[in-house]
């Protein structure tokens, strides 16, 4: 039997979609029994919401003043705690998981593969390394703990159906205040959100100026398509951070792939592997983002933009 | 003394086309050119900024690598680093080890900042100063883009998934370098020379006391399935055809 813990990432009482694809992961492991861990200030509800998928076996709540915003190193004890007895421990590979689950590790002594795209076996993972310029197949030695963060781009969500029993924990643990939450700057909108998208629209360096972005906004709005961007673009101010795509920022799998202006170096591409169908709008034919779309057009995006309008 | 200890890993450049060796037992290194990881550039041109503002007294660079990495260690000194420690070791050492021993050598130097970089763009693994942050109790503070030094504690702003967020931790503690934290600077030719006579000490993982140990098994390496090149579309009209054909408009 492979015991494997998930920590649930969830945020204003609502659970992150990256959770239920943590699950198809770790479903895929040979004879596994599914624990997830909710730690929350109050998380009845995210409890709730993760009951329901199916696979779930078990939910653990710690209802904890000092769960909420979520700190790495306020969490990181708990989980530790809680993973006795499991032989894996899951996260998100978001920014959530790839913070909290390395300091879960080190608590444990335990291996942590990063990033697994597929399972090959209860101890073998396979992995993208070197910006996803190579895949490396790893094995787990000397009998420790698991401790994992799901490339969410490589699975499914877990269907719903489950219905888990949901057990409330205390634990005894000391709890960090050297570490403290001081506020979160999140550009609320209500486009769809890049990560869980069906459509999306990348702008790049080209666009030139964040008031010449707004024509991918309006691209992106037309097609109900989130926006995605450049390293280039972000560095220059046209759209924040949290658009980025790539090695280093959002690696996603969208059924429809717009980049607009964007060449397509190595680190850009390696978050967009994954999509369904790339279109590519460039100026130079040679961009070498045209290698991999599947759909190219050779043109100057400021008069494309507006023709491909016309046309949707 | 307000000591910062970067780290630097020595890896293949980030403009390398890295390819899979036909066996599969590597990638390509013969002739390709090897660099300070990005991250830690900035990490170490953060650390410069902090001692520049008087915030610290001395920055130390710390790299667990081969021989050459001693290459790289002198790119960091002749950027403004005051010394350099070398970990010498033929082994791939895994982000668990790598912790370890920044721990021991932080147990030796007592810094107020440890700086690494987000991660290194070889194993693109995100550990390290994580875990270096777990083993010695400390505040951890990872994908930084702004860092303020204020007394004893420090104010940083993350890139997140939602956006970016602030958080406060008292010192010492444990940073890791995002793309936009800054630019770092260019070395100045002088500067090279001037790097030469600054210390750099070797030493060892039997001399810190830790051990190399195996957790990850590496069986083999893979190029990434290949995406095949698609068609070239004449224009806008052709495009959303093509786009409403195959339902995805
Ligand atoms: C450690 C590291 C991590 C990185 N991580 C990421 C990452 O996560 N994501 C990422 O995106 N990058 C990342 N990068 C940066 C990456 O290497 C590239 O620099 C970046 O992707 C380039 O952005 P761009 O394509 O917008 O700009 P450019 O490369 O400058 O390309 C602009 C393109 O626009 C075209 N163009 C110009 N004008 C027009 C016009 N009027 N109409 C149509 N086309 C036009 C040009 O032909 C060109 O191809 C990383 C780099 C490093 C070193
Ligand atoms: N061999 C090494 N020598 C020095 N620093 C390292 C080494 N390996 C990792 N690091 C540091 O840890 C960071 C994250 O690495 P990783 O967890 O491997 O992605 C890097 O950016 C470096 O700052």
């Amino acid at each position: 039997m492979n015991r494997i813990l998930i920590v649930a990432e969830h945020e204003a009482g609502k659970l992150s979609a990256a959770v239920a694809k943590c699950v198809s992961c770790a479903a895929s492991i040979p004879d596994a029994e599914i624990t997830i861990a909710v730690l929350a200030a109050d998380g009845a509800a995210v409890a709730q919401a993760v009951a329901a998928i199916a696979g779930v076996a078990r939910v653990l709540l710690v209802d904890h003043p000092a769960n909420e915003p979520a700190l790495a190193a306020v969490l990181a004890p708990q989980v530790a705690r809680l993973a006795a007895g499991h032989s894996h421990v899951f996260g998100p590979s978001t920014t959530f998981g790839k913070d909290l689950m390395p300091r879960v590790a080190a608590l444990l002594d335990a291996a942590q593969v990063s990033d697994v795209m597929t399972v090959e076996s209860a101890q073998r993972f396979r992995r993208p390394v070197y910006a996803g310029n190579a895949i490396v197949t790893v094995e787990a030695v000397g009998g420790r703990q698991i401790v994992a963060t799901v490339r969410v781009a490589s699975y499914q969500a877990a269907a719903a159906g489950g219905s888990a029993k949901v057990e409330a924990v205390k634990l005894d643990v000391l709890l960090p205040t050297h570490t403290r939450f001081v506020s979160v700057t999140a550009a609320r909108n209500d486009r769809p959100d890049l990560q869980t998208a069906s459509r999306v629209v990348s702008g790049g360096r080209a666009l030139g100026s964040a008031e010449n972005f707004a024509l991918i906004q309006r691209l992106a709005d037309r097609i109900g398509a989130a926006i995605g961007a450049s390293r280039a673009a972000v560095d220059a101010g046209y759209a924040p951070n949290e658009l980025q795509v790539g090695q280093t920022g959002k690696i996603i799998a969208p059924e429809l792939y717009i980049a607009i202006g964007i060449s397509g170096a190595i680190q850009h591409l390696t978050g967009i592997k994954d999509a369904r169908t790339i279109v590519a709008i460039n100026k130079d034919a040679e961009a070498p983002i045209f290698e991999i779309a599947d759909y190219g057009l050779v043109g100057d995006l400021f008069s494309l933009i507006p023709e491909l309008e016309k046309h949707l | 003394m307000r000591r910062v200890l970067v780290g630097i890993k020595r890896v293949i450049d980030y403009n390398v086309r890295v390819r899979v060796r036909p066996d599969g037992s590597g990638v390509v290194t013969d002739g390709v050119k090897m660099s300070i990881n990005p991250f830690d550039e900035i990490a170490l041109e953060e650390a410069l900024r902090i001692k520049e503002r008087g915030e610290a007294d001395e920055v130390v660079v710390i790299s667990l690598g081969t021989d050459d990495t001693q290459q790289q260690l002198r790119t960091a000194l002749a950027m403004g680093a005051d010394r350099a420690i070398l970990v010498r070791t033929d082994a791939t050492v895994e982000p668990p080890v790598v912790a370890r021993v920044m721990q021991k050598l932080v147990e030796r130097e007592n810094p107020i900042i440890v700086i690494l970089g987000k991660q290194a763009i070889d194993d693109d693994c995100n550990q390290v100063g994580q875990m270096l942050a777990a083993l010695w109790d400390r505040p951890q503070a990872t994908s930084a883009s702004k860092i303020e030094i204020k007394g004893q504690t420090a104010r940083v702003t993350r890139e997140v998934d939602a956006g970016l967020e602030t958080v406060e931790v008292d010192l010492p503690a444990v940073f890791t370098t995002d793309l936009r934290l800054n630019q770092p600077r260019y070395v100045k030719l002088p500067d090279i020379m001037k790097a030469k006579k600054k210390p750099l000490d070797v030493t060892d993982l039997a001399a810190l006391g830790v051990e190399a140990t195996q957790r990850l098994k590496v069986l083999r390496y893979e190029p990434p399935p290949q995406r095949q090149k698609g068609i070239m579309v004449k224009d806008a009209a052709e495009l959303v055809a093509a786009l409403r054909q195959k339902g995805l408009v």
